[in-house]
C-alpha cells in the first residue's frame, strides 16, 4: 500500500503546478527604508531577474563602497528557471507515478534546496556587505552593510527587511501542502 | 486526530506568513505634541517674536521669514534679478549686479551674518554670500534692500562666507574652489592643481557707521576646499575658525578622492595679528579687477566701481598667524560657543563630533605641540586641542548651533535628526527626527554671545511627502521647534524659496522699530527725480527721449505723450510723489523687453524702453494703490521716424477736439 491516493496525487500535481506562477513574479524582496525614505525602497529578485529600485539602491550603496548589484553578476538567474522546472517535474513525476517514497524524497530535495538556497543568499549578501572599496566616501569603522536573511536589520540609517515576495510563498505553501499530503498518507498506512 | 493535526498546521503556516509580513517599520510620521498649534499661532493683525532672515539657496535671494508664525514677509532680491521689483531690470538697480564678468543675474546664496556688537546682535545689517561668482552683499535692515555688494577677486566658490566677528570688525570670505591665482599663469592644466591651485580667505571690514566694505586683506593659502566658519567670541576674539575638506588636494571625483584622509582640518587664524602683518607692510599688493556695488538711499540709484587692487599676505611671512587643527572627516560645520572656548568641528563623514577648546589651543601653539605641518603652516596635535569627542551623535554631523544654557544642537544629514548634547561633558540629551535630509539649523541668537534660545529652526533639503506634491520639483522647507524644555518638540513645519541653507533670527523689536516707513521726497537726490507734478515734462536728448513721470493715487503725469520715434529710447523716469506707508506705484509699459518698476514713496526709480513697433502703447500702475488703481493708465504714442508729430506731453488736457472744429 505505498501508493498515494488519487486525491493526493491530484493536490500534489496542483501544487507543484502552482509553482509555474512564480515564473511570473518575484520570489523574494529585500526593503529599505530611511527617513529620507519614508516610501521605502524595494529590490525584488525573481529566478532570472532583478526588479524595483535597483538603480536607486545601487546610486545609495556607492557612498558606502558596496559593489554595484546587476543580475549579470549572479550566475544563479542563468539557471534557477532550470532548477525549479525540474522540481516541478520532479513533483508531478511523484504524482503521477503515485510513489509516496517518491514524494518523500521530492520533500528531502525541497528542503535541501531551500537551504541551499539560503545558504547561497547568505553569501552573496555576506560579500556584498562586507566586501566594500576602499574609496568608499562613507567608512564607518567596523561596520558592514549585510542585509538580514530574513527579518529585520538596521544597516546605518536604514532599516532593511529581507523576506519572501509572493513568488516565495507560493513555493513554501506548494511543499508544505504536498508534506501535509505525504503525512496524511504515511498516517493511512501506519494506520492500515 | 487528522483534523485536528491539519488545523494545526495550517495556523502554523498562516502565522508564518503574517509575522514576516508585519515586520515592516511603523509608520514614522510625527506626532506634534497637543499645544503645537497654539504656540505657532500668532493671532491676524499679532506680530510674530522673531524675524528669521533664511538664505534662498540658489534663488540667489534672502527671505524674511517670522517665527513663531514661518510666515513668510519679504523676498530680498540679492544676487538675482527680480521683475517683480524691478530689481536689475530699472537703470537705477543695474549697477548692483556688475561684476569682473560684466552683469551677472543671478548667484547662489548660502549664509547670513547679521551684524553685532559686543557678541550680540545690533539689528543694523545682514551679510549674505553670493557662491558662484564671488560676492558679499550687505542688506540694510532699515529698509530691507540690498546696500552693498562687493565681488572677492582671487576667488572661487566663496562658500565659507560671511560670518562675522563680534563687532563687526570683519566679514569673512573662504574659497571652496581653489583656482591658479591671476597673477600667475591661469591657463593650466587641471591635473597641475597641486602646484598651481590657490586657496584664499579674505577679511572684509565694516565701517562702523556706514557699514560699507572693503576688502582689508586676503590671505594666500594652500589648495584645500574651506567649507564653513565662525568668528571667536569673548576669550577667543581675534580668531576666525575655519573648516575645510579636500586636504588630499584633488581636483577630481572629490566624492572619492577627497574623502581619503581620515582628518582633514579646522584653520584658526589669528586676524588681530594678520592685521599687525597687514599694517607692517608684510602683504604684497595685488593687481585684481573687482566690483564694488553700492546703492544710495538719497539718490536711489546704485554705482558700480571697478576696484584694482588687494592686499595679499601669504602665511610664509607672516608666521603665528594660522594653525591646522585635525578634524575627522570632511568637517562641514566649524562653530564657536557663547562663551567662546569651544570649537565645534562637524565631520561629516565622521563617527563622532569633536569639540575643540580654544584654552588647549593655545596651550599647544604655546608649547608647539604640533603634529607635524601642511604646506608650512603648522598642525597641532589633535588630542592637544581637543576638548572631547561626542559619542555616537548620529549620522553626517553637519552644524552646530548653541542655547544660553550650555546645550549645542547639531543637525544630521544623513540620520535626518537635531541632536541635542551638552557642551561641558559632551552628553548626548535627546533627538528628533526631522523630515528630512536637514541641513543648517538656526537658534535664535545661536552663533552670538547672547542666543536668544526659545526655538530651534531646522533648513531641511528634502520634503518628499511632507507637503502636497507639486510635481518634479517641490518645496524646500523649515522645521520649528520648541527648546525651552528638556525635549525638543517640532511645532511646525513651513515652505521657503529657494533651497534654504544657512539662517539667523533676531529678535522682533530689534529690527521693526527702525524700519523706514517710506523716503522722504525732499532728500530724493535721484539726478531724475521729479519733485511735483509741475516738474513732470518730456526731453528729448537726440534720439533718447526722457520721460520725468510721477505717480501718485490715482494718475501718471504726464499720461499722454506723443512726438517719439521708432528707434528712439524711452527712460520713464518714475518719481513716486506718495509721502505715506505702504504707498507703492508700479510701473509698466506694453512690450517692454525687461520687467516693471515698482516704486517705493518719495522714490524715483528709471525703466528704459527701445519701442520696436509705431503704434499707441498703454503705462499703467502695476500695484493696486487705491479704488481708483484701475484708472491710473496712460498712453505713450510712438510715430514712425519721418512722420511729423511734435514732442508733447500733458495730464488732463489732451480733450478731444471740439465738434464744431470739425467744420
Amino acid at each position: 500500500m505505498q501508493k498515494l491516493s488519487s486525491l493526493s496525487r491530484v493536490i500534489v500535481a496542483l501544487s507543484s503546478l502552482s509553482i509555474i506562477i512564480t515564473f511570473f513574479i518575484p520570489f523574494w524582496r529585500i526593503d529599505l527604508f530611511a527617513p529620507q525614505y519614508p516610501e521605502g525602497l524595494t529590490m525584488k529578485i525573481w529566478f532570472y531577474k532583478l526588479t524595483g529600485d535597483v538603480d536607486i539602491i545601487n546610486g545609495l550603496n556607492h557612498y558606502i563602497g558596496m559593489k554595484k548589484i546587476s543580475v549579470t553578476m549572479f550566475p544563479e538567474f542563468t539557471y534557477l528557471v532550470y532548477v525549479v522546472a525540474a522540481f516541478i517535474l520532479y513533483g508531478l513525476l511523484a504524482a503521477i507515478t503515485g510513489s509516496r517514497k517518491l514524494l518523500f524524497s521530492y520533500l528531502v530535495v525541497s528542503a535541501l534546496g531551500g537551504i541551499l538556497a539560503l545558504y547561497d543568499f547568505y553569501q552573496w549578501t555576506y560579500d556584498y556587505g562586507h566586501n566594500l572599496s576602499d574609496d568608499a566616501p562613507i567608512k564607518v569603522p567596523g561596520m558592514a552593510y549585510q542585509p538580514p536573511i530574513i527579518g529585520h536589520k538596521q544597516l546605518l540609517n536604514f532599516d532593511a527587511f529581507s523576506m519572501p515576495d509572493l513568488g516565495g510563498y507560493i513555493v513554501v505553501a506548494s511543499v508544505v501542502i504536498a508534506g501535509i499530503v505525504w503525512f496524511i498518507e504515511w498516517r493511512k498506512h501506519k494506520a492500515a | 486526530m487528522r483534523q485536528s493535526e491539519l488545523k494545526t498546521l495550517a495556523l502554523l503556516a498562516i502565522a508564518f506568513a503574517t509575522t514576516v509580513f508585519s515586520c515592516k517599520p511603523k509608520n514614522v510620521s510625527t506626532t506634534t505634541s497637543g499645544d503645537a498649534a497654539q504656540k505657532v499661532y500668532v493671532a491676524p493683525g499679532k506680530y510674530d517674536e522673531f524675524y528669521n532672515f533664511v538664505s534662498g539657496g540658489f534663488s540667489g535671494q534672502m527671505a524674511v521669514y517670522g517665527i513663531p508664525s514661518g510666515r513668510l514677509f519679504k523676498v530680498i532680491p540679492v544676487f538675482s534679478v527680480d521683475p517683480e521689483k524691478g530689481y536689475g531690470y530699472s537703470e537705477e538697480t543695474k549697477p548692483m549686479l556688475n561684476t569682473s564678468h560684466g552683469f551677472v543675474p543671478w548667484d547662489d546664496l548660502h549664509h547670513i551674518a547679521l551684524s553685532e556688537t559686543d557678541g550680540v546682535h545690533d539689528g543694523r545689517w545682514a551679510f549674505g554670500n553670493g557662491n558662484n561668482t564671488p560676492r558679499i552683499a550687505r542688506i540694510d535692515m532699515k529698509t530691507f534692500k540690498t546696500a552693498e555688494i562687493l565681488e572677492i577677486p582671487n576667488s572661487a566658490g566663496n562658500h565659507s562666507s560671511p560670518f562675522i566677528t563680534e563687532n563687526s570688525e570683519y566679514v569673512i570670505a573662504g574659497t571652496r574652489f581653489a583656482v591658479p591665482m591671476p597673477d600667475s599663469d591661469m591657463d593650466v592644466p587641471i591635473n597641475t592643481y597641486k602646484d598651481n591651485f590657490k586657496a584664499t580667505v579674505s577679511l572684509i571690514s565694516v565701517d562702523k557707521e556706514s557699514g560699507k566694505m572693503n576688502i582689508a586683506f586676503q590671505i594666500l593659502l594652500p589648495g584645500v576646499d574651506f567649507d564653513l566658519a565662525r568668528a571667536g567670541k569673548g576669550k577667543s576674539h581675534g580668531w576666525f575658525f575655519v573648516s575645510c575638506y579636500n586636504t588630499e588636494r584633488a581636483n577630481t571625483l572629490l566624492e572619492v578622492n577627497s574623502t581619503k584622509n581620515d582628518k582633514d582640518f579646522i584653520m584658526a587664524v589669528n586676524w588681530k595679528k594678520a592685521e599687525e602683518y597687514a599694517k607692517a607692510g608684510k602683504g604684497v599688493k595685488k593687481s585684481v579687477n573687482y566690483a564694488h556695488n553700492t546703492y544710495n538711499d538719497n539718490t536711489h540709484s546704485a554705482t558700480s566701481v571697478m576696484e584694482k587692487e588687494v592686499l595679499m599676505l601669504d602665511p610664509k611671512d607672516c608666521p603665528d598667524m594660522i594653525y591646522f587643527m585635525p578634524c575627522p572627516k570632511n568637517p562641514h560645520g566649524c562653530d564657536t560657543d557663547p562663551t567662546g572656548e569651544y570649537i565645534v568641528g562637524s565631520g561629516k563623514l565622521a563617527a563622532v563630533i569633536p569639540v575643540f577648546s580654544f584654552t588647549k589651543m593655545l596651550d599647544a601653539i604655546d608649547k608647539k605641540t604640533f603634529e607635524g605641518s601642511y604646506a608650512g603652516i603648522p598642525v597641532l596635535k589633535y588630542d592637544a586641542v581637543l576638548h572631547g569627542e561626542v559619542k555616537k551623535p548620529g549620522l553626517g554631523p553637519l552644524h552646530t548651533e548653541f542655547d544660553a544654557n550650555g546645550n549645542a544642537y547639531t543637525s544630521m544629514f544623513v540620520s535626518s535628526e537635531v541632536v541635542k548634547w551638552r557642551i561641558s561633558d559632551l552628553q548626548v540629551l535627546d533627538r528628533v527626527p526631522t523630515y528630512y535630509s536637514v541641513g543648517h539649523l538656526s537658534v535664535p541668537g545661536g552663533p552670538t554671545k547672547k542666543p536668544w534660545g526659545k526655538y530651534l529652526i531646522a533648513y531641511n533639503k528634502i520634503t518628499k511627502d511632507r507637503y502636497l506634491p507639486t510635481g518634479p520639483e517641490l518645496c524646500q522647507s523649515a522645521q520649528l521647534y520648541d527648546i525651552s524644555g528638556d525635549k525638543m518638540k517640532l511645532l511646525l513645519d513651513f515652505p521657503t524659496i529657494g533651497e534654504p541653507h544657512y539662517a539667523e533670527a533676531i529678535p522682533a523689536d530689534m529690527v521693526s522699530k527702525n524700519s523706514v516707513k517710506f523716503f522722504k521726497i525732499e532728500e530724493n537726490k535721484n539726478p531724475y527725480v521729479t519733485m511735483g507734478e509741475k516738474e513732470a515734462k518730456v526731453e528729448r536728448k537726440g534720439n533718447e527721449v526722457h520721460v520725468y513721470l510721477t505717480a501718485i493715487r490715482s494718475h501718471l503725469t504726464p499720461d499722454n505723450i506723443e512726438g517719439v520715434k521708432l528707434g528712439d529710447v524711452v527712460y520713464f523716469h518714475v518719481t513716486n510723489l506718495e509721502q505715506d506707508w505702504d504707498v507703492p506705484h508700479g510701473f509698466a509699459v506694453k512690450g517692454a523687453n525687461n520687467a516693471e518698476l515698482l516704486v517705493m514713496p518719495g522714490e524715483t526709480q528709471t525703466l528704459m524702453w527701445k519701442p520696436e513697433k509705431v503704434g499707441v502703447y498703454p503705462i499703467y500702475c502695476t500695484d493696486f494703490c487705491s479704488a481708483l488703481h484701475q484708472e491710473m493708465q496712460g498712453y505713450i504714442r510712438i510715430s514712425a521716424p519721418g512722420k511729423n508729430v511734435p514732442l508733447t506731453f500733458s495730464t488732463g488736457t489732451n480733450q478731444p477736439k471740439l465738434e464744431e472744429d470739425k467744420f
